[in-house]
């Protein structure tokens, strides 16, 4: 019988790392030292698209202090591994995903070309001056429409379009032409930057045993296969030892540092360090995919919606990395959380010579946010309707079909989400001045979370009780920082009834966790949550049962709590845990236990049409704001947010109010600041000066409200929160926006040029 | 490059020690004395995560040189708590009032906000918002770390 009465789950306990931070104890990826270390640094393209004429590495070879200086030519497998981390169904579309260096040809301002290592850092700083290059530059193409006509230049093959999705249901035409209202606009989405604090870095060594360490930060454990087929080596003499994490949001999903590192150490046969500086996190790594959303939404003119038709673009920048699952997200998430009749979605993925983009908390989710929630306000403004009337018309209710036709699993709360997020905006503030505006707006949203189902996902978990009633939980569960490791030891603590402060949790080493997956996708709780929650119950089990041999009364009867197994019927009965593990012991019966959690399996998706169904389950929610529109600058300042999610359960109060909050401050400025710019793939924005991420200046008054229907497919019940708290936080402020000042905001970032400029038009026509 | 001697107070112990003239405090801290707690974020002034306290004032250490440090006294997160056993209270409150998620700005903020304190012992939201400004938080969105200032501040008081 599950177990329902808890004393840790649903509490604010603190985590199991955060004393140690505040005191500045954690040992981060760039922390951590060796003898003998060299310093790796990687010579990169100045060109967004050129043939290498000329490469010479001998000036730098010969550097006094340089160890190794690696070309191409010296990486035995140069592309990425086809297979994507962790899974056990090849995806065709992903191949060729990522180049390690570069061959004779750069498709991207900031291709990795050349790595080395030196004794210092300073010495290879050095060293890459000293590399000589010639370019010849090669038409580029930058707009990944222009990108799609047949005469533009191709960066990898003879088609840039690399991923298509389509959704087809009913018959939109005839459904538009009996709606009574259509609203039809074109919306863009910036490139985002996930400006994590912690650069990426780590430091590897071969060992005695001729395994090569890795240990950095990274939100993949499973990377040691990419890294051992890189290499051509066995994956079983790859390790990696994920430290934990100074941020990731997506952003460390990819490969980072490991292979260069691995590479040089493998070259050398020394320790090598590795870090990003902010310089090339801005142009050496990955950012959100920028959308170009087409959509058109009909409805009756009682707000029934009808149909929904849409054109999604994404821009992949040059090279393949997630950008068809990030494009297979958006296509599926492109209706909003409602149920509409008659859908036609076709998704485009183009190559270019920008940036690469992939990962990014909302994978997906946002840019189609963005735009489905701004179309049912510009609905209700045309049927002259309460916003809030119109979309509780048309929420999905468990059970509905969605346009991929499959049934929604869980409850659906978006009639309370979004009616408690209205009201705890509370009474309308009084604008500050005389050009000043309030207004208000909210959005829904739904976001899966675990990976996609023909993915066919597992994690692992390994729990056991030490003679003292002392508990180690070995997962291979990277922590981001939000709570996921303090959310295992939570379920290990409440179901084995110790304190949590007698769990340890053993997280991320390849060759010692089992292996749990990523840390990406909100499935961590999911997926880690569930596979601890098995080994738990079965070490539960065999506690109890023993226990119950002791007492000579039924296992069913008893419960632990406190290091006491006790009976709830008897109170009489009990027994200290520790003599029940002794006894185990002395009649040699395991209280160790090692289980895996299967997410639901799906069969491989073989058209581009999407009809089956593709996701666990998904978290459905409502951010509100209230923003003051300046309107002789144009300036939006955002005064109150707040965000109503159904976690499904609260494991820990704390850190499911800090993914809130902390999601919808990425979002809010996804909504008015974020924007990574490139001039024909040259990034004009790179460091934290021009691209500006919010400070505590720019965070309004927040407010978190944690709805719990306890119907997800996690542990007791959780949903996933880390993603779907972001996706709601810029349509918002779009809607409150339109609120305060009458115009529509189509492309974000809404900043004060943006919104200057449709204020002069609005007051012009 | 020829090196030169300079004299550290660094958590409270004197140190004479020989550096290069393009040294910066916050390598001095993390490559020489392991003190890891001030971080690498940028490098370049814009973050807040090198975050130390010079002769008690929040200074960015990637930006100052180390001979610019000479006869200084430099407190880092490591040294915050005038007890070796115990945490600084404004430590306590940002673990209470969960301020801390990845941690990477966790010793930039505390310093920053501790300095705050030290010169005004009640700080509204605005002066908690200012004083942090140059402190970058990607996990949080500050609303709990400005929860945990005003928790700290109290607490500071009390003791
Ligand atoms: S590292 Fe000093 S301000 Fe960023
Ligand atoms: S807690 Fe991660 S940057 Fe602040």
């Amino acid at each position: 019988m599950e177990k329902q009465n808890f004393n840790i789950i649903g509490t604010r306990a603190d985590g199991c790392d955060e004393k140690d931070k505040v005191l500045g104890n954690v040992v981060y990826a760039e922390d951590y030292i060796m003898p003998d270390t060299l310093y790796c640094k990687v010579f990169r393209s100045a060109k967004a698209s050129a043939m290498i004429k000329k490469l010479n590495i001998d000036k730098a070879k010969a550097l006094d202090g340089v160890s190794c200086v690696l070309t191409h030519e010296d990486v035995p497998n140069n592309e990425s591994a086809k297979n994507v981390v962790g899974q056990t169904t090849e995806v065709g579309l992903l191949e060729a995903k990522q180049r390690i260096l570069a061959t004779d040809r750069v498709r991207y301002y900031g291709e990795p070309i050349v790595v080395v290592a030196a004794e210092t850092p300073e010495l290879a700083r050095d060293a890459l001056e000293l590399i000589e290059i010639e370019y010849e530059e090669l038409p580029g193409v930058f707009d990944p429409e222009e990108a799609m006509k047949p005469d533009a230049p191709k960066i990898h093959g003879d088609n840039n379009v690399i991923a298509n999705w389509a959704l087809r249901k009913g018959d939109v035409e005839k459904a538009f032409a009996e709606s009574d209202v259509v609203v039809e606009a074109e919306y863009r989405t910036p490139r985002q930057e996930h400006a994590h604090m912690e650069p990426e870095s780590g430091l590897a060594w071969v060992d005695d045993m001729g395994v090569i360490n890795i240990r950095y930060s990274t939100q993949v454990v499973e990377h040691y296969r990419d890294v051992a087929a890189v290499l051509g080596i066995p994956e079983s003499r790859v390790r990696t030892i994920g430290t934990i994490i100074g941020g990731g949001f997506g952003g460390k999903e990819d490969l980072t540092v490991e292979v260069f590192l691995a590479l040089c150490s493998w070259n050398t046969k020394r320790p090598v360090k590795m870090a990003f500086s902010r310089e090339e996190m801005g142009f050496g790594r990955q950012k959100r995919h920028p959308y170009v959303l087409r959509y058109k939404t009909g409805a009756t003119k009682d707000g029934k919606l009808t149909a929904m038709q849409a054109e999604l673009i994404s821009d992949s920048g040059a090279y393949v990395m997630l950008s068809p699952w990030v494009l297979l997200y958006s296509t599926v998430h492109s209706t909003g959380p409602y149920f509409i009749p008659n859908v036609k979605v076709d998704a485009y993925s183009v190559l270019t010579n920008n940036i690469m983009t992939s990962a990014f908390r909302g994978f997906g989710g946002m840019q189609v946010a963005f735009a489905y929630e701004s179309q049912m306000d510009a609905l209700a403004i045309k049927l002259n309707m309460d916003p809030v009337e119109l979309r509780k018309k048309n929420f999905f209710k468990r059970g509905d079909e969605t346009a991929n036709f499959q049934s929604i699993p869980s409850e659906v709360m978006l009639d309370e989400a979004v009616e408690k997020a209205v009201e705890a905006l509370g009474p309308k503030s009084e604008p500050s001045g005389k050009n000043m505006r309030v207004g208000r707006g909210f959005a829904c949203s739904w976001q899966s979370y675990g990976r996609m189902t023909y993915l066919h996902d597992t994690a692992s978990s390994w729990v056991g009780l030490e003679m003292d009633g002392s508990a180690v939980v070995r997962c291979g569960i990277p922590d981001l920082g939000g709570g996921q490791r303090e959310s295992i030891r939570a379920i290990a603590a409440e179901l084995l009834g110790i304190p949590l402060d007698e769990v340890h949790v053993i997280s991320t080493d390849s060759q010692v966790t089992p292996l749990a997956g990523t840390v990406t996708a909100t499935r961590a709780l999911f997926m880690s949550g569930n596979a601890t929650k098995l080994a738990a119950e079965n070490v539960r089990e065999v506690i109890l049962e023993k226990a119950a041999d002791m007492l000579e009364t039924a296992a069913e009867d008893l419960d632990i709590e406190n290091k006491m197994v006790y009976s709830s019927r008897q109170t009489d009965k009990k027994v200290e845990l520790v003599k029940v593990i002794r006894r185990c012991a002395a009649e040699g019966i395991s209280i160790q236990s090692l289980d895996t959690y299967k997410a639901a399996f799906t069969d491989e998706i073989k058209t581009n049409v999407i009809k089956d169904p593709v996701y666990n389950d998904w978290t459905f929610g409502t951010q509100a704001v209230e923003v003051e529109v300046d309107t002789e600058t144009g300036k939006v300042n955002v005064l109150k947010h707040v965000s109503v999610q159904d976690v499904g359960r609260a494991i820990n109060i704390k850190r499911t109010e800090g993914q809130m909050e902390g999601g919808a401050a990425q979002g809010l400025g996804f909504a008015l600041m974020e924007d990574y710019l490139e001039v024909d793939g040259v990034p004009i924005t790179w460091n934290l000066t021009e691209y500006l991420v919010p400070t505590s200046k720019d965070i309004p008054d927040s407010n978190s409200i944690i709805l719990e229907s306890r119907s997800g497919k996690g542990p007791f019940g959780a949903k996933g929160i880390g993603e779907p708290s972001i996706t709601a936080a810029a349509p918002a402020v779009a809607n409150a926006i339109r609120d305060a000042v009458g115009i529509k905001v189509l492309h974000l970032p809404a900043t004060p040029e943006r919104v200057f400029w449709e204020l002069q038009k609005k007051h012009q026509s | 490059m020829k090196k030169l001697p300079i004299e550290l107070t660094i958590n409270g112990r004197a140190h004479e020690l020989l550096v290069s003239p393009k040294e910066t405090l916050l390598n001095v801290l993390r490559e020489r004395f392991h003190l890891t707690g001030a971080k690498y974020g940028c490098g370049i002034g814009e973050c807040g995560a090198c975050t130390v306290l010079l002769d008690g004032l929040p200074v960015l250490s990637c930006q100052l040189l180390a001979v610019m440090c000479n006869g200084k006294k430099v407190v880092t997160i490591e040294g915050l708590s005038p007890q070796e056993a115990a945490a600084h209270p404004m430590q306590d409150s940002f673990v209470e009032e969960g301020a801390v998620q990845c941690g990477f700005c966790t010793p930039g903020m505390v310093i920053s906000a501790t300095a705050l304190v030290e010169e005004k012992s009640e700080p509204t939201t605005e002066d908690i918002k200012v004083a942090l400004r140059g402190n970058l938080c990607r996990c949080t969105g500050y609303e709990n770390i400005i929860r945990a200032v005003k928790t700290g501040a109290r607490k500071m008081k009390e003791v």
